[in-house]
């Protein structure tokens, strides 16, 4: 009845693991209690559960991904913390089967949970509006892939409660993560949370590949489009062709685990090689899913606050597309060590030098478009420099790690890890916050406090490095990374110094938090109230802050790039009143659609009856996912209409004439 | 270790020496030398920056080559970032600002030809340094090839030596000055097996078999372990590589004939079963051809598989 699933389960004996499932189902519920006895479960449901807004859905994204960040940072705080102390004799206080559990789940929760949630919330938000269109080619689509990528990040976590998380490290390298090495449900844990959200991603790449390709506002060609879209479209194409691969390459593993096929088994004929192919075929392309977005962000803040166009938009648009068609043919340098030959290894670390070259004119470009402009340092342009500074470091030592030779001495060492690290936190990490801090104004209508943004930037710099050039120095000294006891009691200042990095990161997160309460508390203060707080250059920036569901009563009409800078330059700038009331149309818009969450909850127990062999329960999940999808696909009432009249009103309010 | 800095003004040094700095800014240069020394000298015992053989020590210089080609565009880029930003800052009026968008054709050109030549120069150490430090090449010396054999187990690694007939588990006996040809494979999970100051490491999986070349110049003890996450006992998966005088690896391999057990089927299915933090242990002989047996054992289709399913493909050895 209950398949594999039994109290034994249930970790009671353990207090650690109790102690955590307690603080997360403790603070699910105060959650639940809260909203329930305030009663905004209608608003909930009917103005974000059920919106198909792009703009609703992004912001949903972005706290998926902040909220995960919590949750990955304390695996984060708690390995650095097994590893200062448990040195020479000393054994810490987290048994390997739990440190191995750790460090599976940072990786796969900060990947997919956390850098993904929040790279695609930011252009569920932002590219639609710079598009100068209303919402994204496939609204419910949207909906539901949101929905997919909770239902992940929710399975994900009932391994806290139910059962263990993989002990493989996040990437399940066979045969470690075969049923022959890991028979238990820890592995399937990984395998299901990670085929659902990736689903979604999958749907979230269809979707906005489609918006970018064939709905942009009247007259912007693809060389007028802003240079975030153009970043989100090759970070979206990437999504398309790489994400089959890892649900393939899953589906293979799944196999073997459920059915005793032996793809990447020991025995019988598999090879675990495959999968190590596979899934860097997927692997490579999604760091450059996850940084192009981010440097996308950071060419519209150095633009709009240096207060002049991007230095050579076309040279980017070209680094863009170079990377994204780049980022296929470097996988290998992954495992220079599994022992391919001199010709092969020297073909991929030359390729993976070579992704250097439009990275590098990218960064030139930032620093051209710096150079004679007007730099207002609002929290977002702090992330800017930090991020150049930062990110040419992590290049230098990706770089580093691309000559197949260095590899040998460093691959898999603490100098890896800091040397992602580098280029996640000091790239996408630095480029969502930057993101985050820039937009939010045009998506609540109010600006984020200054001093405690700055702070948070300072704890992220400060954080990062104390925690991570340690680990650069503990690479070269021979540190293997994942290890759970530390051998030579001489790495323990550095791992201490580590520790204290990560103490630090930690301000950072608090400073966010205080950032976002100060923030609302005082929002009287920083209404923006003009639309356009930064003085922006591109067409979010020209409606109101927050925009209206529509974005445009009227759709924008295109004619250079940074289309709206130009139209304030030659002062006929939409948004402002000017008298005369232009002629509103009616607008078709997307109803509301339960699909999205409906689907997702069913998914659910679809997950979690397979991860435990639950079978009938298995199937009446998929069922009844499948049956909502065609519901919502096959339902005609998909949208309504809002009449010119009532937009006419609701535009006389808005703009307060 | 940087006397040089402080040489006196009659020393070999001849120019430097007019150029002495002041007492105030040595005193900063030592306070900098010592700061940037302090974390390379700690690396000074067991790290990929105190080579103990060639490998070790081509691939070390690689790595400072490497950095140092590329330290000559990413210092001016960080400095000139923070450069920029500052001075441009909006409050600065000293500035020159220009609000137009600029495109300049030759800036262009040059800003995709500087990481271009980087990436040239870069590629031409990438393919040399690649065929050089090969795994797979012999490294040349005068003294023949020792030949062990590495198996990496739940959570030990098991050492055979099969001209001389004996084997040895998390501990790796080699005579210093010899070359060492390792053919290596997991009779479990994917491992990698390292010994940092030797140089390159390499994958042992399943059923396949890699080679890899390492020297040892000077006796020594050289710590080595798995780079490669493989489960609980994955942080006690240690060893110590020790390079000995090549009369003594004689005399060891000697003493090890002389005393322990024997390594034959049923031996090795008891090392086999998953434990850790083994102590080192020797076995006076070994079963004729066992990495080959292991292999096979490894890859075998199980009976189960094997009575359900004729389309098994046949199962290939080596890799």
């Amino acid at each position: 009845m209950l398949g594999r699933l039994s109290w034994a389960a249930i970790p009671l004996d353990q207090p650690l693991p109790l102690y955590a499932m307690g603080v997360v189902v403790l603070g699910i519920l105060a959650v639940l209690a809260l909203v329930t006895v305030k009663g905004w479960w209608p608003y909930l449901w009917r103005e974000w559960i059920t919106s198909v807004d792009h703009k609703r859905i992004g912001v949903m994204y972005v706290i998926l991904g902040l909220v995960m960040l919590l949750r990955g940072y304390s695996d984060a705080i708690m390995m650095r913390t097994q590893q200062a102390i448990a040195v020479g004799n000393a054994q810490g206080y987290l048994p390997p089967d739990h440190y191995d559990q750790i460090f599976s789940a940072h990786g796969s929760i900060m990947i997919f949970f956390v850098a993904m949630p929040l790279v695609i919330g930011l252009m569920n938000f932002a590219v639609p509006l710079q598009l100068g269109v209303r919402d994204v080619a496939f609204p419910t689509l949207n909906s539901v892939s949101f929905w997919l990528t909770a239902t992940g990040a929710l399975l994900i976590n009932v391994s806290l409660v139910i059962g263990s998380f993989a002990r493989t490290g996040w990437m399940g390298y066979p045969p470690l993560s075969e049923l022959a090495f890991s028979p238990d449900e820890g592995v399937d844990y990984y395998l299901w949370s990670l085929q659902i959200s990736g689903i979604g991603t999958l749907l979230t790449g269809v979707n906005f590949v489609t918006t970018i390709l064939k709905l942009r506002a009247p007259g912007m060609t693809y060389m007028r489009m802003p240079v975030f879209c153009w970043t989100a479209l090759a970070s979206n194409l990437l999504i398309v062709a790489a994400f089959p691969i890892l649900t393939a390459t899953f589906v293979m593993l799944l196999l073997d685990r459920y059915l005793g096929f032996h793809f990447f088994t020991n025995d019988a004929g598999g090879n675990q090689m495959m999968y190590v192919n596979l899934f860097w075929a997927w692997g490579h392309p999604e760091v450059y899913i996850l940084i192009l977005p981010a440097f996308g962000v950071f060419s519209e803040v150095a633009a709009t606050f240096s207060g002049k166009g991007l230095f050579s938009y076309r040279s980017m648009v070209l680094a863009t597309l170079g990377i994204c068609i780049l980022s296929f043919m470097v996988w290998l340098h992954h495992f220079f060590t599994m022992g391919a030959g001199a010709d092969v290894n020297a073909f991929f670390g030359i390729m993976s030098a070579i992704i250097a070259v439009p990275t590098g004119a990218k960064v030139f470009n930032w620093l051209f478009t710096l150079y004679r402009g007007r730099i207002v340092f609002k929290t977002p342009v702090l992330f800017l420099v930090g991020f150049m500074v930062t990110f040419v470091i992590g290049g230098l030592t990706g770089v580093l790690l691309a000559v197949p030779p260095v590899d040998f001495v460093l691959h898999n060492s603490a100098f890896l890890v800091a040397h992602f690290h580098n280029v996640i936190i000091g790239g996408v990490v630095y480029g969502a916050l930057a993101g985050y801090n820039y937009w939010f104004p045009k998506a609540f209508g109010f600006t984020l406090d200054e001093w405690w943004g700055k702070a948070s930037f300072w704890c992220w710099l400060i954080g990062f490095y104390l925690a991570f050039t340690p680990l650069y120095v503990l690479g070269l000294m021979g540190m293997t990374r994942r290890l759970q006891h530390i051998p030579d009691p001489s790495w323990q200042p550095l791992l201490l110094v580590a520790e204290a990095g990560a103490i630090v990161i930690f301000c950072g997160i608090l400073c966010q938090i205080a950032q976002l309460y100060v923030s609302i508390r005082t929002r009287e203060q920083r209404l923006d109230l003009t639309g356009d707080p930064w003085n922006g250059r591109t067409l979010e920036w020209s409606t109101s802050s927050p925009p209206p569901a529509y974005n445009y009563a009227v759709l924008p009409r295109v004619e250079t790039i940074d289309a709206f800078w130009h139209k304030k330059r030659s002062g006929r700038a939409p948004g402002v009143p000017v008298g005369v009331e232009p002629a509103y149309e009616n607008i078709e818009m997307p109803r509301n659609s339960p699909a999205g969450f409906i689907t997702a909850f069913f998914a659910v127990f679809m997950g979690f009856a397979l991860i435990w062999h639950i079978w009938w329960m298995a199937i009446v999940g998929v069922l009844a996912a499948a049956v909502t999808v065609l519901a919502a696909g096959w339902s005609d009432e998909r949208e309504h209409e809002i009449s010119a009249a009532q937009i006419a009103q609701m535009e006389r309010a808005r703009l307060g004439a | 270790m940087h006397n040089w800095r402080h040489a006196s003004p009659d020393a070999l040094h001849g120019p430097a020496s007019n150029a002495r700095p002041g007492p105030r800014r040595s005193g900063l240069l030592r306070w900098v030398i010592v700061c940037a020394a302090a974390p390379i000298a700690s690396c000074q015992q067991t790290g990929v920056l105190d080579p103990q053989g060639p490998i070790a020590s081509a691939e070390r210089l690689l790595l400072i080559n490497s950095t140092a080609i590329m330290l000559v565009v990413v210092v001016p880029v960080i400095l000139a970032t923070l450069g920029f930003a500052w001075w441009y800052r909006s409050s600065n009026a000293r500035a020159s600002h220009s609000p137009d968008e600029s495109f300049e054709g030759r800036i262009e050109f040059v800003v995709w030809s500087i990481p271009a030549l980087i990436v040239i120069l870069l590629g031409g150490v990438i393919w040399i340094g690649s065929h050089q430090l090969d795994p797979r090449a012999q490294i040349p010396a005068k003294a023949d090839p020792l030949r062990v054999d590495v198996v990496a187990l739940d959570w030990k690694w098991l050492f055979i030596y099969p001209d001389q007939g004996i084997a040895a588990v998390n501990q790796l006996v080699i005579p210093a000055g010899t070359p060492v040809h390792f053919r290596l494979t997991s009779a479990t999970v994917m491992n990698s097996f390292f010994v940092p100051q030797l140089g390159s490491q390499i994958y042992t999986m399943g059923g396949m078999t890699t080679h890899l070349n390492l020297l040892a110049d000077e006796p020594g003890e050289y710590p080595g372990f798995s780079a490669n996450f493989s489960g609980d006992g994955f942080a006690e998966m240690r060893f110590i590589a020790k390079a000995v005088p090549a009369g003594d690896f004689n005399a060891w391999v000697t003493q090890v004939r002389g005393a322990g057990s024997a390594l034959d089927d049923a031996g090795y299915a008891a090392l086999a079963k998953p434990s850790k933090a083994v102590p080192p242990a020797t076995y006076r002989s070994v079963e004729p051809n066992m990495f080959e047996r292991i292999i096979d054992q490894t890859t075998a289709v199980p009976e189960k598989a094997r009575a359900g399913a004729a389309w098994c493909p046949p199962v290939q050895a080596g890799g």
